[in-house]
């Protein structure tokens, strides 16, 4: 059986409701972290996110200013100097399909819906921590693989081209700062 | 845990994108255990929550009174772009957060004032009763939750506001395909 260890993960919360962060805090709290950052709006938890570097986020959808959707888009830039791969668990009031579409297409990585429960939010991690997805990256998105079922039932039209496969090992940025690229 | 070297990055490259897999950089803090060590968190958490639980009350009456608030400020300015937010946002987070707090109906109520706000194509030709009454609701059903027989009338109240309101979105909507779909579907979060 596996558990996680909460007190080696950080989090950054981002909601401006205090009542919830509250509630959040409490709840990651009893599960054993340690390190929790919190945000009222999407600019700070941004600012938040680059100096605290999180390995998780979870962000409200609805927030004056910049919005948690906007705090998703913001952080998937694959060219951005923070990391752009960290897990982002979406909690919003919102509960309808397109908005889980849209949460999606932003690159959110994990959605939950309002109301909160310890359970549901301890799947939610637990998914990102022990089944990180792939990231994928065309024109027009970037962000952990939309294509959570991997049977082949599928009968549709094939959307992505496939093509000749090259594999690049990259450097880890550490590697690359080392070396002066 | 965040301070860890970023692990390598493996890029496969097809003809119209590209699959990036980098090795778990969490897997660290997944950690075996026997059964007999296995604690439950979720438990601790839970327990954490009913122990803050006596808050709740207070909380839902801040939350009911920005409602109110928001709404005595479109009475008194119309109904301007930061007003119509205010309003939305205060609905929406008792749409969220009333179940945890304990007062479920509060929420139904709440989500059926932001379907209306969402989705009326004008908020100013929206009947004054219809906000006024779901903006009473919540208030009432926060105040009065003490009282013998609340939960009924409670429930009874938000279905009859949810019903009114989904009447009046329906007809208003009636050219307007996309709203009406949205109106029409499901939510993700089972009925209580």
């Amino acid at each position: 059986m596996f558990q996680i260890d909460f007190n080696k993960l950080r989090f950054l919360v981002c909601d401006d409701n205090p009542h919830m962060r509250r509630i959040l805090r409490t709840l990651l709290h009893s599960f054993g972290t340690r390190e929790v950052y919190e945000s009222e709006d999407g600019a700070t938890a941004l600012e938040m996110y680059t100096h605290c570097v999180p390995d998780i986020v979870i962000t409200d959808w609805s927030m004056p200013i910049f919005d948690g959707l906007e705090l998703a888009q913001m952080i998937r830039q694959p060219e951005s100097k923070g990391n752009p791969y960290a897990p982002i668990i979406m909690l919003t009031g919102h509960s309808e399909k397109r908005r889980v579409t849209v949460a999606r297409d932003a690159g959110v990585t994990e959605f939950l819906a309002k109301p909160i429960s310890a359970k549901g939010l301890y799947q939610r991690i637990l998914n990102v921590v022990a089944h990180p997805r792939p990231f994928i990256k065309t024109k027009t998105y970037f962000g952990p693989d939309r294509r959570r079922n991997t049977n082949n039932t599928y009968i549709g039209p094939e959307r992505r081209v496939g093509g000749e496969v090259e594999v690049m090992q990259q450097p880890s940025l550490l590697d690359k700062a080392r070396s002066g690229v | 845990m965040a301070k860890q070297n970023p692990p390598a990055l493996q890029i496969e490259t097809f003809a119209d994108h590209h699959v990036i897999t980098q090795p778990n950089p969490l897997r660290k803090v997944l950690r075996r255990a026997a059964e007999k060590d296995l604690d439950d968190p979720v438990a601790r958490a839970e327990k954490a929550l009913a122990a803050l639980s006596g808050e709740f009350k207070n909380w839902m009456a801040v939350e009911s009174k920005r409602l109110a608030a928001a709404y005595a400020a479109i009475l008194k300015n119309g109904f301007t772009d930061r007003a119509c937010q205010e309003l939305f946002r205060a609905a929406h987070d008792i749409k969220g957060d009333a179940a945890t707090f304990g007062f479920p109906f509060a929420g139904d109520a709440a989500e059926s004032l932001c379907r209306i706000i969402e989705h009326a194509p004008n908020l100013g030709a929206v009947p004054p009763q219809l906000i006024e009454h779901h903006v009473d609701a919540i208030e009432a059903i926060v105040e009065e939750r003490t009282r013998l027989n609340t939960v009924t009338t409670a429930s009874e109240l938000s279905r009859k506001l949810r019903g009114v309101a989904d009447e009046y979105l329906m007809q208003v909507n009636r050219d307007r395909p996309e709203h009406l779909e949205a109106i029409l579907a499901p939510s993700l979060v089972p009925a209580g």
